[in-house]
Formats: structure tokens, C-alpha cells, sequence
């Protein structure tokens, strides 16, 4: 029998997230590349778009399920997909490198005693063994590694592996699988929401703010922009550091660090600390008054003028673009 | 109840990181450390713990003699005492785990603090590996947290919100920013400090389950163009999203 590997997904509110879908192609592709059976499993309880999973190429998922695990339970969740992955002797486990798969494929690790690489930003089978580079010091440097272990367990970079549509859908076997009675000794009992509409963890646009705001109540100019181009708001440290946004919204390297397809800084100098947490991104643009800042060094489009200038006239621009 | 924390000691974040001759690990030369930033959240929770409950809090670090410093500024924040696990050679996450949960046993702590992630390999793992290699409960990425008892409630910041999580001790929390404000170390604390004693014993053996094969630089990023000093630019701007950087 072939060696397995399985992709685990992840669905908030009973929807698979995109990041289950970029997941799910990578799962794909590493399973020709090493000749490997592929399937994918999510642990919820109703979840409503799995059928999605076929437009990219997958021909099996199984469905635990049960009322209680519609919200994340590292203890349930552990266990189920560890005693699954046991069952299947499955030789790799990809999640998704999003605050659930950071939470639970160490957890998993140590139950199938499978070694575990976090925030994996490419993947290279081409040798015939999965060699994986992350970055380290928040992107200021990358490693390659390799794992030693049997069983090898590996957690995707969001927003870096695109899920890609496959030319003819796949028959997808949905596998329903009831949970009797999961272990909920930790469990989530609530989720606050949080205001942004758009994490920046997540985000395929940023639109981040800076010192050069002048203030939190001129944020509103970075906010705008972020809502013409349907982004995300980020902050540099120091408009977290005054008080200006919430820690969520940091980027850098006590923030998130991030790869977005587009990352607007503006009135951000570009500390070292900052420039490590986004310069992966794809294209980068600054918008600073000071033609000297760091952050000039790494965009690829930049205005050396002021942001209370220039935001407003970028925003209008956009918006009349996209109407 | 008694608490460990656990600490690492890591390059600072303002520091420039150059690759080795090894092509393994970093350049370390002219490399200020420091502890670990989300460590000192972990800290400042452990004492405010420790305050409530009048127990004791043990700093736990794995490493070499230099780790000794990141020791000292816990213990002068007002950790009771510190435990050096000593090891020369670089471990892995899982090699580390091991090492803390051997002594975590051994120290009988029953609540755990540690930072979200150590800034240097941000791995983000091992108080989840630390936790499940004892059996222990365990909720990440913590930015609020109390204790009842032997219930905790603790939110995780996840994307788009907070998980209110419910568990039990034994336990291990992860810090993440916003959790508190790290108290600086007085000068009576920094003095007490120099009394309190720094154990130093073995880390106890343990294989890596992974090997680096290249440490290297992220690519250069070539600098881009700049397109004006004002917001006449914007138009251009808006003509390069499009067409080559196909965004809009």
C-alpha cells in the first residue's frame, strides 16, 4: 500500500476556511510529487461547504461531527485526529499554519511521536524527500530543514500556497463520522469577534499605519483605503506601543509576520523589526515623507510625500477603479 | 500550586541577523541578547499569579551559561529561583520540550507560564509539546487569564477574534502581547536578585527530530522606484498596481 498523506482543514462556523483550500492543493501536489495517497479531515459539526474540496482536486474527506466541536477543543481535536492518522497510518499531516493548526499539530506531534515544522513557506519533494523552508528571526533570515522523525507533520504559511482549481472536478467521498462523546476537558466556550472585518494574519491586501499618522484619530484615512481595496488594517509597533491600535493589528517581529499579495505602508519608517515582519510580501508600497526611510529600500512603488496628501487621492482613485 | 516559567534567551529584535560560517546558525558576534519579549508576559503573569496564591514561581531556561542573564532579570522581576538546564549543542523544539517537561516533573509545578514563541526560531510549539509530553492541558497565544481554583478561563487571540477557553491544571499557558504590562525590575529587586540562587544541572538528553540543512538570507528585495512627492503621483501608482503588479 501507498504511504498517506492527510490535509487537515479547518471551518469556522461551519464553513471550510480558505486556508483549507490552500491545504488541500498542496496536499495534492506533494502527494504525486512523493507518490502518496492523499484525503483530508475536518473535525465540526454542520459544515455546509464541503463540496467545495472537489473543485480542487479532492477525493476524500472525512467529516467528524459533533454539536460540541463546532468550536475548537484542543483536547478533542488532538485525539481524534491522532487515533484517525494512527488508523490510516498516515506518513504526513499538513495544517494549515493559522491559529488552529499552530494550536494542535504540536499537540498531535507528540501522540504520533512525528516530528513537527511550523510556518513553511515553500516545499521541495523534488529529491524524493520533503525538504521545507521557513523563515526565522520573523523573516530576517529562512532555514531549510528536513525532519528526522517517521511520521512528519507540517504547517502552511497562509496566503503563500494559492489554491488552484483543477481542469476536471474530482469525485469527492464525503465520509460522516459521529463523535460520540468528545474529550472536552479544553474547550472554547465563547468566540468574542473582534471589530476589523479583516484579520491581517490572514489578509491578501494590508493597508498599515504608522508614527506618521500623527494620531489614532487619523486612522481613519488608513482604514478607508483598507475598505476600497477589500484589505486589512496593520499597524507598526509604535502606533501599538502609544496606544493608538490594538496589538491584533501589529505587524512585525513581536506582531504578525505576513506575505501578502499587496502591503501598503504609510507613514511607517520601516524599523528593522517591522521590515522583517512584511517584507515577503509580494509588492510592497510606501508612502512616507521622508525619502530617506528604510522602508523605501525594500517597496517596490513609493511616494515620498505626505499621507495626509496622498491617502485620500489613492483612496477616491481606487474606489472610482472598483465601481 | 507552584509555577514555572520558561524563559529563552534570543537575539535582539533590533538586531541584524548574519548567517555563520556553518551555514547552520546565526553570526552571534556584536549580537546584543535579551529575554525573549513574550517571555517577560509570561513572567509578569506568573508573579501576578504568584501574588494571589502565595506560591512559588521557578524560572526555567535551556541553554548555556550566557542563558544565566535572561535568568537574573526574571529573578530581579521577582521570580523566587531559577533552574539552568544546561546544554551546549542546538536543540530542536522537541529537544527542548523535553528537557522542560522533565524538569517541570521533577519541580512538581502544576501551572506553567511561557512566551507564544521564542523570537529567534519562532517555532510557536513547545509549550504545546511541553504540555502533551506531561499530559498536561494546554491553551496558546493567551491574552487574558485567571484562575479559579483549579479552573482557568483563558482568551486566545485567533484570527478575526478571541476564544474564550475553558480548562483545568494541570496546565501550560503561552503568552502573547496585551496579556499585561511586564513590571521593570527595582533596584531592590535587581539587588535581591544577586542572592537567589541559579541551579544548574543537565538538560536532560533528548534527540532532535529535525535537522537544519541551510540557514541562508531571505532574497534581496531590489529598491523600487519613487514615484513623486506628492499626490500627483497617485495616478502612476495606480497604472503599476495594475498593470504589473496585476493587483487591481
Amino acid at each position: 500500500m501507498a504511504n498517506k498523506i492527510i490535509g487537515i482543514l479547518e471551518q469556522r462556523d461551519g464553513k471550510l476556511k480558505k486556508s483549507s483550500f490552500e491545504v488541500a492543493t498542496i496536499v495534492k501536489k506533494l502527494s504525486e510529487q512523493l507518490n502518496l495517497q492523499s484525503e483530508t479531515v475536518v473535525v465540526g459539526n454542520e459544515i455546509d461547504n464541503l463540496n467545495d474540496l472537489a473543485k480542487y482536486g479532492v477525493i476524500k474527506v472525512t467529516h467528524f461531527k459533533n454539536k460540541d466541536l463546532q468550536n475548537y477543543s484542543s483536547s478533542a481535536y488532538k485525539e481524534i485526529i491522532s487515533n484517525y492518522a494512527k488508523e490510516e497510518e498516515a506518513d504526513y499531516l499538513l495544517f494549515p499554519n493559522s491559529s488552529f493548526g499552530k494550536d494542535l499539530a504540536p499537540l498531535v506531534s507528540i501522540k504520533l511521536s512525528a516530528g513537527c515544522l511550523i510556518d513553511c513557506t515553500n516545499l521541495d519533494a523534488s529529491s524524493g524527500e520533503l525538504i521545507a523552508t521557513r523563515p526565522l528571526y520573523a523573516g530576517k533570515a529562512l532555514v531549510d530543514v528536513k525532519l528526522l522523525s517517521k511520521i512528519k507533520i507540517i504547517t502552511i504559511r497562509p496566503n503563500v500556497f494559492k489554491p488552484s482549481l483543477v481542469e476536471n472536478e474530482a469525485k469527492l467521498n464525503i465520509v460522516t463520522k459521529e463523535i460520540e462523546s468528545p474529550n472536552l476537558k479544553t474547550r472554547t466556550v465563547e468566540f468574542k469577534k473582534s471589530e476589523g472585518k479583516l484579520d491581517v494574519a490572514e489578509a491578501d491586501i494590508i493597508v498599515s499605519g504608522g508614527r506618521g499618522l500623527k494620531g489614532p484619530e487619523n486612522f481613519y484615512l488608513v482604514e478607508n483605503l483598507a475598505e476600497a481595496l477589500g484589505g486589512a488594517v496593520g499597524a507598526s509597533r509604535a502606533a501599538v506601543d502609544a496606544g493608538w491600535r490594538s496589538h491584533r493589528e501589529q505587524v512585525g517581529q513581536t506582531g504578525k509576520t505576513v506575505s501578502p499579495s499587496l502591503y501598503i505602508a504609510c507613514g511607517i519608517s520601516g524599523a528593522i523589526q517591522h521590515l522583517a515582519g512584511m517584507s515577503s510580501s509580494k509588492y510592497i508600497v510606501a508612502i512616507n515623507k521622508d525619502k530617506d526611510a528604510p522602508i523605501f529600500s525594500i517597496a517596490d512603488f513609493g511616494i515620498a510625500g505626505d499621507v495626509f496628501d496622498v491617502l485620500p487621492v489613492l483612496t477616491e482613485e481606487i474606489k472610482k477603479l472598483k465601481s | 500550586m507552584k509555577i514555572a516559567v520558561c524563559i529563552s534567551h534570543v537575539p535582539d529584535t533590533a538586531a541584524k541577523i548574519k548567517v555563520g560560517p556553518d551555514e547552520k546558525t546565526i553570526d552571534s558576534s556584536g549580537v546584543t541578547y535579551i529575554i525573549n519579549p513574550y517571555d517577560e508576559f509570561a513572567v509578569e503573569e506568573a508573579l501576578k499569579t504568584k501574588e494571589k496564591f502565595n506560591c512559588e514561581v521557578v524560572a526555567v531556561s535551556v541553554g548555556n551559561d550566557n542563558n544565566k542573564e535572561t535568568i537574573r532579570k526574571a529573578l530581579a522581576m521577582g521570580v523566587d529561583k531559577g533552574v539552568l538546564l544546561k546544554d551546549e549543542k542546538t536543540r530542536d523544539s522537541f529537544a527542548v520540550a523535553k528537557a522542560l517537561a522533565e524538569e517541570i516533573k521533577t519541580q512538581g509545578c502544576d501551572l506553567v507560564f511561557m512566551g507564544k514563541q521564542s523570537v529567534d526560531y519562532d517555532n510557536s510549539i513547545v509549550g504545546q509539546l511541553t504540555a502533551e509530553l506531561l499530559d498536561y492541558s494546554c491553551v496558546t497565544v493567551v491574552v487574558d487569564f485567571k484562575i479559579e481554583n483549579d479552573k482557568i478561563t483563558a482568551e486566545r487571540e485567533v484570527e478575526g477574534g478571541k476564544e474564550v477557553v475553558e480548562t483545568q491544571l494541570p496546565a501550560i499557558i503561552t503568552a502573547q502581547k496585551g496579556l499585561n504590562e511586564p513590571r521593570y525590575a527595582s533596584l531592590k529587586g535587581i539587588m535581591a536578585a544577586k542572592k537567589k540562587i541559579i541551579e544548574e544541572k543537565p538538560a536532560a538528553a533528548a534527540e532532535n527530530l529535525s535537522e537544519i540543512l541551510k540557514l541562508k538570507k531571505p532574497p534581496t528585495k531590489q529598491p523600487g522606484r519613487i514615484l513623486g512627492t506628492d499626490s500627483s503621483a497617485v495616478p502612476e501608482l495606480i497604472k503599476l498596481l495594475r498593470e504589473e503588479a496585476k493587483i487591481l
